[in-house]
């Protein structure tokens, strides 16, 4: 039970923190507002190409892939908030308290999930406005926001991992950089697989970035969803979940040994 | 009896490197005291408090506050202690009040009853008009103020600060005195307090510890180590660089002067009578053909103390300790 309630009590945190700062709702805002314009006015002519998904307008191919772009990468930036933490020695603080110390993490996770879920319906609720339409429905909807908040589960996991080793906020931006942007091209995001190479389509099988895309697309613009691929994927992002969660906990762990 | 709030036995810790930042650390504080822990940075006295809070675990020794064991009783140790550490560890994106209740929260405090204690806390650290702005606005003293209140908000039994006062300018720091002095006697919190002013430690602790190099090299009441100090403390300052053995040389037939120490070119010793002592110990400077170009000469303070069992100054020693931090 403390868990739960020092786990919403440092997320509650975090999201007075988000909501505080304007120009970061606007940048929230503006940003997925400029991936579906910008991308799916550069790209409508790939719904001509042949292989496209047939009946599929860009715009419903690309929505789930930018909800995805979208969650993993504000998580993957969420160590940024760790180091500036631990310097101001506020992870100290909470170390000295009975608070249960996993919360510091997954308080910051669950503030993640929340804002991703929020992102995620402004995404939806912009590409119906552009003319997308949803075969998959309010269920769809939820699976897709579920898995994009595996997803940022993982990401953020990984992230605040980095962020307790390295302490140093110039390594952990050159690290994310390195990894978030090819991560993305490396799967199905803004093109369906059949149309990459042959390298990329079996690269981005072992991309968790992936699996969330492919499983959430099938979900949200599928009239008749590929269960079999939505299931299994999800429980490969379970597991990715799960494996950095690990590698955060034993960050913490080394993170200690050295105060 | 006296209670002892906090006892610590042989500590040691060894960082990874092989750095020992302590090297077997004893004392006890006694129940309702102020104990300080006095020393350059890097003698091991955050170590100590990391250790004493659950933060750090000791490489070999015990400790216990209030009884509970910091290593297999941390969880107990954690509800009986507060902490204030050496710089502001307050939200800044956060108001004071939410600061406080999040913390209230962390210690399982809620509802009416937390409520009142932050009003009571706003009042009593003179944050009551802005406990409803955000922490970044405030000026350091009030961010200070913010931070003690923070690590007194669940009402602990023994209370750590690290480094109270450094940073904050002489005005708020006389305040921070008042209020620390006031809750030993007001409140009987245990404190343990760290620093590196003589004068703070002077001032408030009724007990104190000299740290060196990971060891302790003194212990007792700040009168008491001063008056195991016979006599006033004379400083001539040298017109030149000047082996220790020459000075000895040259004062051995001074009578009354004691513990010559030379510390690059300010010889430190020890006179009775202090004034008394200058015109013998100048001539004798003078017929051992060594120039003097300062002297003073002043009643026994911490700082001498320290140079008595440490054999440097306390500036020297940090001095010491930044030139090898930077190479």
């Amino acid at each position: 039970m403390n868990l739960f309630a020092d786990t919403w009590h440092m997320a509650q945190r975090h999201i007075r923190a988000l909501i505080r700062q304007p120009w970061w709702i606007a940048v929230t805002l503006v940003q997925p507002i400029i991936w579906l314009v910008l991308f799916g006015g550069l790209f409508t002519s790939m719904e001509d190409t042949p292989g496209w998904p047939a009946g599929v307008t860009f715009h419903e191919f690309i929505i789930p892939g930018v909800i995805v772009m979208t969650a993993f990468f504000s998580a993957g930036w969420g160590g940024m908030g760790m180091i500036e933490d631990i310097n101001r020695g506020i992870i100290d603080r909470f170390l000295v308290s009975p608070a249960i110390r996993s919360s510091i993490i997954t308080g910051a996770l669950l503030a993640n999930f929340l804002t991703i879920a929020i992102q995620s319906l402004i995404v939806l609720g912009l590409g119906a406005i552009m003319g997308a339409s949803y075969p998959g429905g309010p269920l769809g909807m939820l699976i897709l926001i579920v898995i994009s908040g595996i997803v940022g589960f993982g990401f953020g996991a990984f992230s605040y991992g980095l962020a307790l080793i390295i302490r140093k906020e110039e390594s952990l931006i050159a690290m994310m950089q390195f990894l978030l942007l090819p991560l993305t091209f490396l799967a199905a995001a803004f093109i369906p697989l059949t149309l990459a190479p042959d390298w990329i389509a079996n690269v981005a099988k072992f991309n968790p970035v992936n699996w969330a895309i492919e499983a959430g697309r099938s979900a949200l613009i599928d009239s008749s969803p590929d269960w079999n691929l939505i299931l299994t994927r999800t429980g490969l992002l379970l597991v990715f979940g799960a494996l950095m969660a690990a590698f955060a906990t034993r960050a913490f762990r080394s993170y200690q040994r050295t105060v | 009896m006296t209670e002892v709030a906090i006892e610590v036995k042989d500590l040691s810790k060894k960082y990874g490197e092989g750095v020992q930042a302590l090297d077997g650390i004893s004392f006890e504080v006694e129940t309702g005291t102020v104990f300080g822990l006095l020393g350059p940075n890097g003698a091991g006295k955050s170590t100590t408090v990391k250790i004493l809070t659950t933060l750090s675990h000791p490489t070999s020794g015990t400790a216990s506050i209030m009884g509970y064991d910091v290593l297999e009783h941390a969880a107990e140790v954690r509800r009986t202690i507060g902490v204030v550490a050496q710089s502001s560890t307050a939200d800044r994106e956060a108001t004071a009040r939410e600061n406080l209740r999040l913390q209230g929260q962390l210690y399982r405090m809620k509802g009416r009853e937390l409520e009142k204690r932050i009003d009571s806390l706003l009042d009593s650290f003179k944050l009551s008009g802005d406990g409803d702005r955000i922490v970044r606005g405030f000026s350091g003293g009030m961010e200070r103020r913010l931070t003690v209140a923070m690590a007194l908000v669940h009402n602990p039994r023994v209370l750590f600060l690290d480094e109270p006062t450094t940073g904050l300018d002489p005005e708020v720091r006389s305040e921070m005195w008042e209020e620390i002095s006031a809750l030993a006697a007001d409140e009987g919190t245990t404190i343990l307090l760290t620093t590196h002013y003589l004068e703070e430690a002077d001032m408030l602790a009724r007990n104190l510890a000299i740290v060196d190099q990971g060891r302790i090299v003194a212990e007792g009441t700040p009168d008491g180590l001063k008056k195991e100090l016979k006599g006033d403390a004379i400083q001539v300052g040298l017109g030149e660089t000047r082996e220790q053995t020459e000075i000895e040389t040259a004062l051995r037939e001074v009578n009354g002067v004691s513990e010559v120490i030379l510390n690059e070119r300010t010889l430190h010793a020890r006179a009775e009578d202090g004034a008394r002592s200058v015109p013998s110990i100048l001539a004798a400077l003078d017929s051992a053909g060594i120039t003097a170009d300062t002297v003073t000469v002043a009643r026994p303070s911490l700082d001498d103390v320290y140079l008595k069992y440490a054999g440097r100054t306390m500036e020297q020693a940090e001095k010491k300790q930044t030139e090898e931090v930077a190479a």
